[in-house]
């Protein structure tokens, strides 16, 4: 008998679901990251009616960990009502957590280990982990060893009152040191990207995604979900200003480098929690099951670069190799989905994209990769307006691409993103019936 | 001769004789007179081998130490005399065990019910395991019988009088904490440490080193240590006992008679008492009711056409309701997957959320673990659209009694669905092939007629139509064991058969009520008859405006046998009483946790104005329940009812028809077809026509047959 061999097998995203994504300290507060995650998986198969025993393995972000729940991805399936013996997988790659979760399903599935998967990331950033300070957690630690009460004498040896604050977690990168806030707006200025550019683009971000919300066009990717014990049922964002304005985020202080800084709380994506989760499937497999797939994973890549100044260029990077890999040109792009982490970072990013200078120097290569047609890019708000949840908004991403594609009849979707560490994800799928 | 090994086994390990309980074929052990015999012969044998330093029995079955005594042994006698002998034969094997010269430990993994408990406390050392299926249980109560192996003597002695009393009188379990915490369990090991930890056990008994501490509080030791306060304990029981059980289960008197029996005579005396008490009991009516109704159940527990049962994964409730929540959260309890739709996502998940309560208050009793009540939601998904319901197995409508709006519903769910969806009806009185009228797919179409709380009502009243097909009914019939209820399969007709005898006795308690009874008169004579609930409670749980509508959808049929109907319940709804669901109805329900419900004399004024008159509580009690009776012959009489077995189950089970009755049949075959005639008789020249016996009741009478063997 022959040994058999693998041929490489079609990645389809079957659909996606998200919870509402809602600022920190609002009515998600009272969630842990495991019980919003673990909504959007019990969202999903309720979406989609799909036999939670076709999912094979699952796959989801998280970037603020609960140590308790250090393996988010297996307990957030199980609570989720997938099968307990569906291993489970936790990925953590900062705001492209879930963007990993989905593109390590399609591996497995394209290499036939599995047929089956859901890909998700959670994030409750109203429920950071405050921890002691290292002196203090080191004494804790010191008491296990105490036998008798007078042990207990020495615990107080070498405290200082100071060394009882808690220490709350920054968001900066740790080996620069630097806020991504700060990093942002100098890549502001490195790239021309005006204050007056950056406000306009945030202002269009929180306007589109009012609009979207206004036609209906989320009810698809939404679960509402009942809080207080049903005394309410959140069905929408909430991080969505539909009655901002220039003149308002005019008016607002740089938030990172003063007094001259561009970066302001009004054109950078705020503190959200929120979940998602999407079903992945071998096209087979998936037909055989009854569904209609709304897109085909067509390729994707991950780029990196040390950080600095060019922290959350990566979509610049990214976007080329993947279009010169699968032979496309942004021409033949219908559906652009970009993580919008700041205006100013998105400015940026789309003017790299449209300069020679930066192709030469950065990317190796005579001409500019091209103009970013605007009315194409993140026609249902972005980032800015609909929130960032970390690990949950690359499942938000594709998801909308698809839903998009299915839409506007469009056949291919460029998604790309940024993440702290100086890393970039770019990723194309291709509607299902094109 | 039989094989002596045939239901223990023996193991040597380390001098300690491991004795295995394993009865072969069946999946629980029970005791039976061959297992007494051969436990006899076992226990001779271990005592005189010297290599044996101790014994420890275990169960061979996955989650069972022993399920009771087997019931077939008090079949087979007929007198309180055999009876009690039969319960001195247990009461020697156990004394045999008690007395035995080395140290004899148990080892309890899983269910222990009934004589299972009683030999365990004939054991020197009791180990038990902290599974969750692990129960231990004197349940004899629940069969108008006592423990009669013992264990009114042994449990009081080791826990104590007054922690003993509620598991004699109740019947309830004891889980393993408790079992530790109370003394019953000297230790409680994990399932798979049980056997070690046995050894250990005995070979410790045998070096005589163990001391059982007395784990009764102080306040426990002074009042069980003398005879006047004990007397003073024991009339307390009597009196909450006779408030609970009106007279009407004598069990659990003749329970605290043998206890008390045994502190003022001793041990000897005492067991000797038991066995007589047991003998009583046993042949006692109430008794045989009991014991025929766990038969009927644990008989309806066998699908009888399961070789055509399809696979159900996945179930969708329409309307999310009370009982439509209530359907969903038992459904998803056992694994299934459940759509709960309602007209709008919001009230869906209001639905889902009132379960969710239910679980999280599960979870604070430590009955769920908060991982499975999260499995348990996530099971259940709401929605607002029929979308996909090609996928799902099982549709259970529960939404408002409306024809024309049930029929729609189908139409749109076949619509969606293929021919392999089942859809079942949860109306309480619409007849099912009315709604199945020009259905896509009729075969399809089924009642399943739930209780509301559904959570707590144990039964589940299927109706089938003459064109409903077999593999969805055997498959509806599979769905409801699997959900717990007790199942009864009934042919179609307004108001099928629960609905059909309810109807009649409210009927019975408004005219009452028109004749000037006042309501707590009513309910407090049928509570004596032995209802758990008084008609008037019920109606308002019921809902008054659902009372009206099941009038109105029967009304008819019982007008013309020319019986007199009463219009009140429809007023009354009209006028906006709609009972507990608004707080209003024939009692005022004032928000607030602890506050209790009153009469709402307001309604009086329906009914002739707040002066009311006394009737003799014989009236009361032969208008109500010859009403319900009379109907229910009726239903067998027009093939409703396919044995009278279903209508004793039905009424019990759906109505709360006293259980120690035995049912609507049972009651007639006590009582005897002839006099249940003749009281209706007098009862219809009296008030008219509605009381006309049935044919089939009147056949009866005149042939002295009885609807049982």
């Amino acid at each position: 008998m022959m040994m058999k061999r693998n041929t490489l097998k079609e990645a389809v995203f079957v659909d996606g679901v998200r919870t509402p994504f809602l600022r920190s300290q609002t009515d998600f507060k009272e969630f842990s990251a495991y019980n919003l995650g673990r909504l959007a998986i019990a969202g999903l198969l309720s979406r989609t009616k799909a036999d939670p025993a076709l999912v094979e393995h699952t796959w989801f972000g998280n970037v603020i960990q609960d140590i308790n729940t250090s393996n988010i991805a297996r307990e957030a399936a199980l609570g989720g009502g997938l099968p307990g013996h569906t291993p489970a997988t936790t990925v953590s790659m900062a705001c492209i957590s879930s963007n990993m979760a989905l593109t390590s399903a399609v591996n497995a599935i394209s290499l036939g280990q599995i047929s089956g998967a859901v890909a998700g990331g959670v994030e409750v950033m109203s429920d950071i982990p405050i921890r002691f300070r290292k002196s203090f957690r080191q004494k804790l630690l010191e008491t296990q060893r105490y036998r008798k009460p007078s042990d207990w004498l020495q615990f107080f040896r070498g405290i200082s009152p100071s060394d009882l604050l808690p220490e709350i977690p920054s968001i900066s990168e740790f080996s620069t040191g630097e806020t991504m806030g700060q990093s942002c707006d100098k890549m502001a200025s490195k790239y021309g990207a005006s204050r007056q550019e950056q406000d306009a683009y945030a202002l269009r971000s929180h306007q589109l995604a009012a609009k979207a919300a206004e036609e209906g066009l989320f009810d698809r990717e939404v679960i509402p979900v009942s809080v207080n014990g049903g005394s309410a049922i959140i069905a929408s964002d909430n991080g969505v200003r539909a009655d901002s304005s220039l003149e308002k985020l005019a008016s607002l202080k740089p938030a990172f480098i003063r007094p001259h800084g561009t970066v302001t709380a009004g054109n950078a994506s705020f503190l959200t929690d929120g979940a998602s989760a999407a079903l992945i499937m071998e096209r087979e497999a998936a037909l055989e099951a009854g569904f209609k797939p709304k897109a085909i994973v067509r390729g994707f890549t991950y780029v990196a670069r040390t950080p600095g100044v060019d922290l959350l260029m990566g979509p610049a990077l990214a976007v080329p190799l993947l279009l010169d890999r699968l032979r496309l040109t942004l021409k033949e792009i219908d559906v652009f989905e970009f993580h919008e982490a700041f205006a100013g970072q998105m400015v940026s990013v789309l003017n790299a994209l449209d300069s020679r200078e930066f192709a030469k120097k950065e990317l190796n290569r005579p001409i500019k990769v091209g103009e970013i047609p605007i009315g194409k890019l993140n026609t249902r708000g972005g980032s800015l307006s609909i929130g960032h949840p970390f690990a949950a908004t690359g499942i938000r991403l594709v998801t909308t691409a698809a839903n998009r594609l299915l839409d506007e009849n469009a056949r291919y979707a460029l998604i790309a993103a940024c993440a702290a560490g100086g890393q970039g994800h770019a990723m194309i799928l291709e509607r299902f019936d094109a | 001769m039989k094989n002596r090994s045939n239901i223990l086994t023996i193991d040597q390990e380390q001098g300690i004789a491991i004795v295995t309980l394993n009865n072969p074929g069946e999946k629980v052990n029970k005791l039976s007179e061959e297992l007494i015999e051969e436990f006899s012969v076992t226990c001779d044998s271990l005592e005189q081998d010297p290599r044996v330093e101790g014994v420890l029995l275990m169960s061979g079955k996955e989650e069972n130490f022993i399920a009771g005594a087997d019931i077939g042994m008090f079949k087979a006698r007929e007198t309180a005399h055999e009876l009690a002998e039969l319960s001195r034969v247990g009461h020697q094997i156990l004394l045999r065990v008690e007395h035995f010269a080395k140290p004899f430990v148990v080892a309890i993994h899983g269910s222990c019910m009934g004589g299972g408990t009683e030999l365990a406390l004939a054991c020197h050392y009791r180990i038990v395991s902290d599974h969750p299926s692990t129960k231990i249980a004197l349940p004899e109560v629940k069969l108008g019988l006592l423990p009669g192996m013992g264990g009114t003597q042994r449990l009081p002695a080791l826990i104590g009088i007054q922690k003993s009393l509620p598991y004699l009188l109740t019947g309830r379990n004891i889980y393993p904490r408790q079992a530790k915490r109370n003394g019953f369990a000297d230790e409680v090991v994990h399932r798979h440490g049980l056997k070690e930890a046995g050894i250990r056990a005995a070979k410790k008994l045998a070096g005589g080193t163990f001391v059982r501490k007395d784990r009764r509080s102080l306040a426990e030791k002074a009042l069980e240590g003398n005879p006047a306060t004990r007397a003073l304990i024991f009339a307390q029981a009597r009196k909450q006992t006779l408030a609970q059980t009106k007279g009407n289960y004598p069990a659990a008197m003749k329970i605290i008679d043998s206890v008390e029996y045994r502190y003022k005579h001793g041990f000897v005396k005492g067991m000797d008492n038991e066995s007589k008490l047991f003998g009583e009991l046993a042949v006692s009516p109430e008794s045989r009711a009991l014991v025929q109704l766990f038969f009927g159940m644990t008989h309806a527990k066998n699908n009888p056409m399961e070789n055509r049962v399809r696979p159900v994964e996945t179930i969708a409730v329409l309307g999310a309701g009370l009982m439509g929540a209530g359907i969903a959260e038992v459904s998803a309890e056992q694994g299934y997957r459940v759509w709960l739709k309602d007209q709008t996502a919001d009230r869906a998940l209001k639905g889902k959320a009132q379960i969710d309560e239910n679980l999280l208050s599960k979870v604070e009793k430590r009955i769920l673990n908060p991982m499975d009540r999260d499995r348990q939601l996530s099971r259940i998904h709401t929605t607002d659209s029929y979308d996909g319901f090609g996928r799902i197995d099982l549709v259970i409508e529960a939404v408002f009694e409306d024809l024309e709006l049930k029929r729609s519903i189908v139409k749109e769910v076949q619509r969606e669905s293929g021919s392999s969806t089942i859809f079942a009806s949860n109306t309480s009185s619409l007849p099912i092939s009315e709604i199945a009228a020009g259905a896509r797919y009729p075969g399809n179409i089924i009642g399943m007629h739930y209780f509301s709380p559904v959570q707590k009502m144990p039964l589940l009243e299927i109706i089938k139509t003459p064109k409903t097909k077999q593999w969805v009914l055997a498959t509806a019939y599979d769905v409801g064991v699997k959900q717990g209820k007790t199942v009864i399969v009934v042919n179609d007709g307004p108001g099928f058969y629960t609905t059909r005898i309810l109807a009649p006795f409210m009927n019975e308690a408004l005219l009452l009520l028109e004749e000037g009874a006042s309501v707590e008169q009513l309910e407090s004579t049928m509570k004596q008859f032995g209802f758990p609930v008084g008609p008037i409670a019920l109606f308002d749980e019921v809902g008054i405006d659902v009372g009206a509508h099941v009038s109105e959808v029967l009304g008819a049929l019982f007008r013309e046998r020319g019986a007199k109907t009463s219009s009140k319940a429809a007023e009354l709804a009209e006028a906006g009483y709609l009972g507990r669901k608004n707080g209003k109805g024939f009692y005022l329900y004032p928000s607030g946790k602890g506050k209790k419900k009153k009469v709402n004399r307001a309604i009086y004024s329906y009914f002739g104005g707040e002066k009311r008159k006394k009737f003799t509580p014989e009236e009361i009690q032969s208008r109500m329940a010859l009403m319900m009776v009379n109907e229910a012959v009726l239903c067998l009489q027009e093939e409703i009812l396919l044995s009278a077995g279903d209508g004793d189950l039905g009424a019990i089970l759906g109505l709360g028809f006293p259980p120690f009755l035995g049912g609507p049949f049972r009651y007639i075959d006590r009582e005897g077809a002839a006099s249940v005639c003749s009281a209706l008789e007098k009862l219809q020249s009296k008030h008219g026509d509605r009381f006309r016996p049935a044919e089939m009741l009147q056949e009866m009478a005149s042939s002295g047959k009885a609807f049982y063997d």
